[in-house]
């Protein structure tokens, strides 16, 4: 058992982090979440062109050959910065839809009773018919809701990529509510020297460390008891840690300048896709009825 | 990222299974929880029977994932627990491993791993909890002894115990992490008065160990005088690693066994319930993975566990209470009913956030040594 990042899993996780630092840095979010949601083209293809899309293609068709766990690395990545657009479904329809390996083709799906960016995409899988926008929560995330939905067995790899975009808001929101609680003085000290902010910080960390665990092995295994088991996992570290770090902020957290409500809104938005929570508590639940617990 | 086992570790894993699966029917019957003699017996003539296999010093010169591999085995073959050994096998014999002289190495290691000494720790005082140093039992030179006298609480086995791992306070006039020393003290010395300590699950799982005027000789003293904090600090490391790994094996069956009642008395029907319980085997499983990455990461490091260990116990104590919890919830009215064995473990499990630093000092730590927060009170 190695369970831990080989050095060439650290190379790519570093690599695809400065990337993303030169494309989408804390200013260019704060600048997407001010005007109408559109989609960087030439990010895109950026993306494209570092494997992001074709990351689990085989060589021989033009891909990069690697495996899950690779792609959870980079789709954490791409979750810590709050990355716009249908990452997951277009990283999914490599070398289904020409163009989507590349990222000269965005493609999106329709998951559940919603669909993301179908306005701005070039491709939408599954049935969009009579699609209505819906005023979204998340400034970063345009939402239509599709009448009756589908009904559809979630794609495994796809709960397990928004999973790992979830462990990747949970990390970083740890890390600004630390940020913030070294800085911050108020009654002459750093409010992080107060146990009752230091403790909301320590428990942001233990819940990211037990999502990052659970997301990574779900990874390894590709069992979907173990990915429904990361969903949950990692859904709680998002959610929570956003809320905390939220707190954290005091009235700063409450502002639209402020990046915090981005992280949250993001994190509840990817909550909601590629089936409930309740279905991955009742599959875990299931499992344990049937002896594969 | 690989959770499958290297060659070698499959090789260990294998002839360990054949081995439990030959040795456990040949076991004796289990002692009675108040039986003391009896359990001593059993704890030791298990740990006899891992040495003569060639198992004894796995906890503490194995790796970190052979030392796994072994938890999870044990476990799920429901051998028998380390018990009377525990204190000897996981404290004191690695700490006098890594600290002691050649002579204290050879006195006291091969005992403990032939299961013939049990070892008992008095370290926490009434006044010394989770902060440690401030113990004050004291410890005056006098020729070749020290002279003890004082007192220690939540000290496991001494009823039964051969030895203690005792920290005494040696310079009262120096910071109080540089005037501690580590003594070996034989707990059959004139002056030693035990006491059980009765807990809320009714029974005498610890006790009071009352010091008088102990004499121990100064060849006992591991590490140098006024060392002691750091000695210390090499044995509790030991603690934070795999120490729970075996629990955490045996809380998934628990799980599996809860579901089973669930089906029997029809709970499982409520929504409610049966989404918790699937809520805690994402739990449970994600607390092995998180062992598994721990102890990936202490092997990668030349076996040091990490500050990882506080991130584990935190969250597995607070899963832990919550799964008798969710017991009580299968149960009904007869989790009020002690003879069901989930009643007295859902109390057990009632010290797991208070036990070895409490989860408010967990929280502390994680705060201040990984996340580098100010240090405050």
């Amino acid at each position: 058992m190695r369970f831990r990042l080989t050095d060439d899993q650290r190379a790519l996780r570093d690599g695809m982090r400065q990337l993303l630092a030169r494309h989408f840095d804390g200013a260019a979010l704060r600048a997407a979440a001010e005007g109408p949601a559109r989609l960087d083209r030439e990010l895109w293809r950026a993306l494209g062109d570092a494997g992001f899309f074709a990351l689990r293609l085989p060589e021989a068709e033009g891909g990069v050959g690697l495996g899950l766990p690779e792609a959870v690395l980079v789709f954490e990545e791409a979750g810590r910065v709050l990355l716009p657009g249908p990452l997951a479904a277009t990283h999914l329809a490599a070398g289904a839809v020409p163009g989507a390996a590349t990222g000269e083709t965005v493609v999106t799906a329709v998951d559940g009773g919603l669909v993301e960016w179908p306005a701005q995409a070039d491709v939408v899988r599954g049935d969009a018919t009579g699609a209505v926008p819906m005023r979204s929560l998340d400034p970063l995330t345009p939402l239509h809701r599709v009448p009756g939905g589908t009904a559809a067995q979630p794609d495994p790899v796809a709960v397990l990529l928004t999973a790992a975009e979830q462990l990747g808001t949970a990390a970083r929101v740890c890390e600004l509510a630390v940020q913030h609680a070294r800085a911050r003085e108020q009654f002459g000290r750093p409010v992080g020297s107060f146990q009752a902010v230091a403790h909301l910080c320590a428990g942001m960390l233990v819940r990211s460390e037990t999502a990052r665990a659970a997301v990574y092995a779900a990874a390894v295994t590709a069992d979907p008891v173990d990915i429904a088991a990361a969903r949950l996992l990692a859904d709680e570290a998002a959610v929570r840690g956003a809320r905390d770090c939220l707190q954290v902020h005091g009235g700063m957290g409450f502002t639209w300048e402020s990046e915090v409500h981005l992280h949250l809104k993001r994190a509840w938005v990817r909550t909601q896709r590629a089936g409930g929570i309740t279905e991955s508590e009742e599959a875990l639940a299931a499992a344990l009825a049937t002896g594969a617990a | 990222m690989d959770l499958s086992d290297t060659p070698e570790e499959e090789e260990f894993r294998a002839r360990l299974r054949e081995w439990l699966a030959k040795t456990l029917p040949g076991l004796p019957p289990e002692p009675s929880p108040d039986d003391w003699p009896g359990r001593r017996a059993y704890d030791l003539g298990w740990q006899r029977r891992l040495h003569d296999a060639g198992y004894a010093d796995v906890h503490w010169d194995a790796s970190p994932t052979t030392r796994l591999i072994f938890l999870e085995e044990t476990e799920q073959a429901g051998a028998p627990y380390v018990g009377a050994g525990f204190v000897g096998l996981l404290h004191a014999g690695p700490t006098i491993a890594a600290e002691g002289t050649d002579e204290q190495r050879a006195r006291w290691l091969p005992p403990i791993l032939r299961g013939e000494e049990v070892w008992c720790q008095g370290f926490s005082e009434p006044d010394a909890g989770s902060d440690l140093a401030a113990l004050r039992t004291r410890a005056r030179r006098d020729g070749d002894d020290y002279v003890v006298t004082g007192s220690k609480i939540w000290t496991s086995h001494a009823e039964v115990a051969d030895w203690c791992e005792l920290l005494v306070r040696t310079d009262p006039e120096a910071p109080r992490h540089r005037g501690i020393t580590w003594l070996a003290l034989p707990m059959d010395a004139p002056g030693i008065t035990v006491r059980p300590l009765r807990t809320l699950a009714g029974s005498a799982e610890f006790a009071e160990v009352f010091l008088d005027e102990v004499r121990v000789p100064v060849a006992n003293r591991v590490g140098d005088e006024n060392d002691g904090w750091r000695v210390t600090m090499v044995t509790l490391s030991f603690e934070r690693g795999t120490a729970f790994a075996g629990e955490v094996v045996a809380c998934r069956r628990v799980l599996g066994e809860l579901a089973v009642e669930a089906r029997e008395n029809g709970r499982w029907d409520d929504p409610v319930l049966r989404r918790r319980l699937g809520r805690l085997n994402a739990e449970f499983r994600a607390l092995w993975r998180l062992t598994q990455w721990n102890v990936s990461a202490a092997q990668a490091s030349g076996g040091v566990p990490g500050v990882g260990g506080s991130v584990f116990k935190l969250r597995y104590s607070h899963a832990r209470q919550e799964l008798y919890d969710a017991a009580a919830e299968v149960l009904g009215a007869d989790c009020l009913d002690l003879d069901r064995p989930w009643t007295l473990d859902r109390l057990s499990s009632l010290s797991y956030t208070i036990a070895a630093g409490t989860s408010q000092i967990q929280h502390s730590i994680i705060a201040e040594r990984i996340l580098g927060l100010p240090k405050g009170r």
